[in-house]
């Protein structure tokens, strides 16, 4: 047994000395999930957003628009929005990725492959998709918001200049909602940096899931949750940080 | 020769309402006309389906012959023949001035960085404005700002301008430069379409005046003979009002 470290008479610091690999590869993996589904989240969240304010001229390609992208975004959107991340995620594990990867017959891969990506990396690939899927619905909303919150004008101008419909929202619509979308996309991040914990549900050796084995080997609570509450602090401060600083920085042409 | 734009039985509905109705003008080569009438009459409406910012309803409308409101026409190839010029001006104000001018020539021109850039400032120079070619759009007063705009859309060089009440929202004492613009482009020989309220303008540039009301083309003629000896009452009490 290792010598007893007392800081303030009661935290017990060399349990989380004795942790410390497992709580460092747990915050690798919490940031590690946060950023890739957080630029998963935006691409396939633009998709959606631009999919809801599908629309085009013309009889035929109106209800082809409505019916082929509005309608499922929609339904896509609600049900993310409406249904618990936890369930999801359960629903997810248990449910969705068996379909696709089945030692038996999986929709994806089959047969050992299948076994093995499931053992090693199941948690994993729950995470990341459901954690994706869950935030796209979000940040959809958030494009959607962004994109409908530009005066009609803008994009009038530059239609009228000639642009299409697509370079007139890359070159001025976009770019403009981008600017208004900073502080909700922030919000969002910080919510997905703080919903990947409920992934260790089912097993993701991130942060909480190191928490959790610490707590269980040695029935003490405060030191190991009370770590990785200053880990997640300490991150969700720097996200807002680095959104003032993008925010300040796209902020071109604003007020000044 | 073709008229530069020539609308046929034009009609525009918003749901039950009735904008434009049954409307046929045209405006030749190097002609400015000038759509005047009461708010609601369907002027700015009447306007943008010359470009084909609004669809119509029925009729049809060729700009240089093209059909405006048909599917197999390549629109954004029409509307880079035609300049537009904004109420609200609609400059990018994420853009400075220079980069509000240079994007469309340097995207749909094939213009170069420099090439864009020198069109702009030439362009700038002509509407007075040239020292504000690094400022954003905020920063300028609303007359700069529609002078800008007017300096983007010459950038594409366009054969027709379109200009929808381009001094509407503008403090009175701003209102004489953006004129002072318009009527050099007149000169120059521009086809233009000016939807307007300044009679003053009208009288003194246009070749040719229309007046609408309620979605109806009731008169069309010579400034002179319009502002002077209108032959419908309508057109004779809006006059008595605003002049």
């Amino acid at each position: 047994m290792e010598q007893e470290i007392l800081w303030f008479g009661w935290f017990r610091a060399d349990i989380i000395q004795e942790y410390e690999a497992l709580f460092w590869t747990g915050l690798r993996m919490t940031v590690g999930v946060t950023v890739v589904c957080i630029l998963q989240g935006t691409l396939f969240g633009l998709v959606i957003g631009l999919a809801r304010l599908a629309d085009a001229r013309h009889a035929v390609a109106k209800t082809a628009c409505r019916v082929l992208l509005r309608w499922p975004a929609t339904v896509y959107v609600s049900f993310f929005r409406g249904t618990p991340l936890f369930v999801q995620i359960l629903l997810m594990h248990f449910a969705v990725v068996p379909l696709f990867l089945n030692p038996a017959d999986g929709w994806l891969i089959s047969g050992d492959t299948a076994r093995d990506l499931r053992q090693d990396y199941g948690a994993l690939i729950t995470g990341i998709v459901s954690l994706t899927l869950n935030s796209a619905a979000y940040i959809s909303e958030i494009f959607r918001a962004g994109i409908q919150s530009i005066d009609r004008g803008q994009m009038e101008a530059a239609r009228s200049l000639g642009l299409s419909h697509a370079r007139a929202m890359y070159h001025v619509v976009l770019p403009q909602a981008f600017r208004r979308m900073l502080p909700p996309l922030g919000n969002n991040a910080i919510a997905l940096l703080k919903d990947t914990s409920l992934v260790s549900a089912v097993g993701l050796a991130e942060l909480a899931y190191a928490a959790r084995t610490v707590a269980g080997a040695y029935s003490r609570y405060w030191e190991p949750y009370l770590t990785i509450s200053i880990m997640y602090w300490l991150l969700t401060l720097g996200l807002a940080w680095g959104v003032r600083h993008l925010e300040a920085r796209y902020g071109r042409g604003d007020s000044r | 020769m073709d008229a530069a734009i020539r609308v046929e039985h034009l009609s525009k509905r918003f749901g039950r309402l009735d904008v434009l109705r049954d409307v046929s003008c045209a405006v030749a080569e190097g002609e400015v006309v000038c759509i005047i009438g009461p708010s609601g009459s369907g002027k700015s409406t009447l306007l943008r389906c010359m470009n084909g910012l609004e669809e119509a309803s029925s009729g049809q409308v060729f700009v240089h012959g093209v059909p405006v409101h048909d599917r197999a026409t390549d629109l954004d190839a029409v509307r880079r023949e035609i300049g537009m010029v904004f109420q609200r001006f609609n400059l990018f104000p994420h853009k400075t001035v220079l980069e509000n001018i240079t994007l469309a020539p340097g995207l749909l021109r094939g213009l170069s960085a420099p090439e864009a850039r020198e069109r702009a400032e030439a362009l700038l120079a002509k509407v007075g404005v040239l020292e504000k070619r690094d400022a954003w759009p905020n920063q300028l007063s609303g007359g700069q700002q529609q002078r800008v705009a007017i300096a983007r859309a010459l950038a594409m060089q366009p054969k027709i301008m379109l200009f929808d009440e381009p001094t509407s929202s503008l403090d009175p004492e701003m209102v004489g430069e953006v004129l002072a613009v318009m009527q050099a482009l007149a000169e120059e020989g521009m086809t233009m379409a000016v939807v307007t309220h300044e009679m003053g303008f009208a009288r003194r540039v246009a070749d040719r005046v229309l007046f609408l009301d309620e979605g109806r083309l009731l008169e069309s003629g010579p400034p002179d003979d319009v502002f002077t000896q209108p032959r419908e009452e309508r057109t004779r009490q809006f006059l008595s009002k605003v002049l």
